[in-house]
């Protein structure tokens, strides 16, 4: 039973993670159809924004609160930046948007490694997420369930604004149906930044919560990209529900699997149960439903 | 440049780029830059496979480093049996695994003492999972991003595989290799044996990416590219035409991988991750993804500045690849082959077309 109830803990925290780092990946290559290959760097500019934060601020608990906001305006930026230079320009050609976006993402990790250095650094955890609590028997880390907590909050947050409010309409006609949004005198140009802002900006989120469990360096947010993108392509494209199904499946599949192998085992098992899985859905969990023939 | 479309502009091609390879080179270089030359031809066979299944068939491969690394990882197999057996006799334990505490040579790896079981896995191993993957993953027509993501993630978790294995060497890999089908690799003249060896591969590959180029088949590659559904509508199986190109850019990088392990002398999980895979990628779009010879000059051109500037400069170089990513890939697509055509503005024979799929 115990071991059943850590299984399924591990599995929801890792899930957690891989859902903050691809929920803003689902609103821009779900949404928007782009693939964002500098999103891994978003996430480490916004570890490095809770270092920096902190180095300032001092306290860790009070500077936890505000890089969390500053994170998400940093990464924010970061991906507006990019939206208007770059990813506007090559709206109808993916793959290269894929190319460019990796060297980006390239370009990125050197500056962290020129201004920060190579070696990794640490944020220290404020006193009050520290040591664990007792649920149902198993000992759960203070951390984790933050980042539990700040995942749920996101996906809420996200939702709301999508279901909701104007402009969220407007996301969602241009998603829907791109070519009969503009008929409907939607500028489907200036709906574009908005998921670009908030989908980096939530980059940016993840990338202060990850520091609570982990230390920090260049190549961070690389290590998270795939296996974000992978939940985005198993949850099915610009849909939030299967990014959060498909994040805590694949946290908890991968917690199995390192169970009763190796975690190296489990990368190539959740891989291929990847693979079969789209041989069932090749158009991921759940699909808007349409009838292009794409 | 029509000149060169001709039945005798070919046979002018490939004569004047043997000369080059064979004659001018080995005669110029010294025998440091040969191997050298050599490498980096390595890559160029990579990058032929690449420019067919991405430049012709719009497939972005980003984990080209899987099958390098299998070609790779069976060549560097067989040598270290080869050397083993040469030490100790039949049976011996590769010096690596005595190093790791393995006893019992591991069931899977005694085939490999015998040179013809190897040659045959390297041709058809890589290609097969490549035909299997192909049609798990162009069947159910995933395509375009989506199968750019896969393909990635495969050479990540392919790559993470190969760390967690200790009986291949984990995350040193495998180096050291003293004999090469029996000669030495020690000797000048092998390593200029196997400079002629890389640079005939090259040739013939070559040779059978223009062959596939100008058949119905390559037509039917570039239509599959460009407009799917109507190929579809056509009567036509767009996946099998897709599997074909893959399976043919897979035995491409593990012919590479299998001739790069004797001349570079070591393999590891390092080199065919996810970000070599992806830099596979670079030199052919610099060189120009759809042209027959741009992705083998892009990529002689990427591996030689990598080994010119990547040691004085890191950090620059590491710009410098950024760069060439996002100016090549947004403002040249065509890469370099298409210079003259943007140059003059005048549209070629829709060499430069842009892959959208």
């Amino acid at each position: 039973m115990d071991l059943l109830v850590g299984q399924l803990f591990t599995g929801l925290s890792t899930g957690s993670i891989l859902l903050l780092a691809a929920l803003g990946l689902s609103l821009t290559f779900g949404q928007m159809g782009v693939v964002n290959m500098a999103h891994g760097e978003f996430i480490m500019a916004g570890c490095y924004t809770a270092y920096v934060v902190q180095q300032v601020v001092g306290d860790a608990g009070a500077s936890l609160l505000i890089a969390l906001p500053v994170g998400f305006a940093v990464g924010g930026a970061m991906g507006l930046v990019l939206e208007t230079v770059l990813i506007r320009r090559l709206y109808h050609r993916p793959l290269d948007t894929l190319l460019v976006t990796f060297g980006v993402g390239l370009i990125l990790q050197q500056v962290a490694r020129d201004v920060f250095g190579a070696p990794a650094v640490n944020v220290s955890v404020p006193e009050a997420l520290r040591g664990g609590v007792d649920l149902l028997g198993v000992t759960v880390p203070k951390t984790r369930l933050f980042i539990m907590a700040l995942a749920v909050l996101a996906v809420t947050a996200v939702s709301l604004v999508l279901r909701f409010t104007p402009a969220g309409r407007r996301i969602r006609a241009v998603v829907g149906n791109r070519d009969l949004a503009e008929t409907a005198g939607i500028s489907s140009r200036r709906v574009d930044a908005g998921p670009f802002f908030i989908g980096s900006g939530l980059a940016g989120v993840a990338g202060v919560a990850l520091t609570l469990i982990g230390s920090t360096s260049p190549t961070t947010g690389q290590s998270y990209l795939v296996d974000a993108f992978l939940v985005v392509v198993a949850g099915g494209l610009g849909r939030i529900k299967g990014a959060v199904v498909a994040a805590v499946a694949l946290g908890a599949l991968q917690a199995v699997f390192e169970t009763y192998s190796t975690a190296s085992l489990a990368k190539v098992g959740v891989f291929i149960v990847i693979v079969v899985f789209l041989q069932l859905r090749p158009q991921g969990l759940f699909t808007l439903r349409t009838r292009s023939l794409a | 440049m029509k000149f060169f479309t001709t039945r005798a502009g070919t046979w002018t091609g490939f004569g004047a780029a043997a000369l080059v390879l064979f004659g001018l080179a080995p005669l110029l270089l010294s025998g440091f830059r040969l191997g050298l030359l050599a490498q980096f031809l390595c890559y160029a066979i990579v990058a032929v496979g690449i420019g067919l299944a991405w430049g012709r068939g719009g497939m972005l491969t980003l984990g080209q480093g899987v099958f390098f690394g299998m070609g790779a990882y069976l060549m560097a197999m067989h040598l270290k049996m080869a050397d083993a057996e040469f030490r100790g006799g039949p049976g011996a334990v590769p010096d690596f695994m005595e190093l790791a505490g393995i006893r019992e040579l591991p069931a899977y790896w005694a085939p490999f003492a015998s040179p013809a079981f190897t040659i045959a896995a390297i041709l058809v191993l890589p290609t097969a999972f490549a035909v299997l993957l192909g049609l798990a993953v162009f069947k159910r027509r995933v395509k375009g991003a989506y199968f750019a993501i896969l393909s990635q993630a495969l050479a990540g978790a392919f790559a993470i595989l190969l760390i967690g294995q200790q009986s291949l060497g984990g995350f040193n890999g495998l180096s050291r290799f003293r004999y090469f089908f029996g000669y030495n690799l020690d000797d000048p003249v092998n390593q200029q044996m196997l400079y002629f060896i890389v640079a005939g591969v090259l040739l013939a590959v070559v040779a059978v990416s223009l062959q596939l180029r100008r058949s119905r088949y390559g037509e039917l590659l570039v239509a599959v590219r460009d407009a799917e559904e109507r190929v579809r509508f056509l009567g036509y199986d767009a996946a099998n035409v897709k599997v074909v190109a893959y399976a043919v850019a897979a035995l491409f990088a593990s012919v590479a991988g299998a001739v790069f392990v004797p001349i570079v002398g070591i393999i590891s999980p390092a080199s065919i991750g996810i970000v070599p895979s992806i830099m596979f990628i670079l030199g052919v779009a610099i060189g120009g993804r759809a042209s027959l010879v741009g992705p083998v000059v892009g990529a002689l051109a990427v591996a030689w500045a990598q080994t010119a500037l990547s040691e004085q400069f890191p950090s620059a170089w590491t710009y410098a690849q950024g760069l060439m990513f996002i100016l090549v890939i947004a403002l040249l697509p065509g890469g370099i082959a298409s210079t003259a055509a943007v140059l003059k503005r005048i549209p070629t024979k829709r060499a430069t077309v842009e892959a959208t799929t």
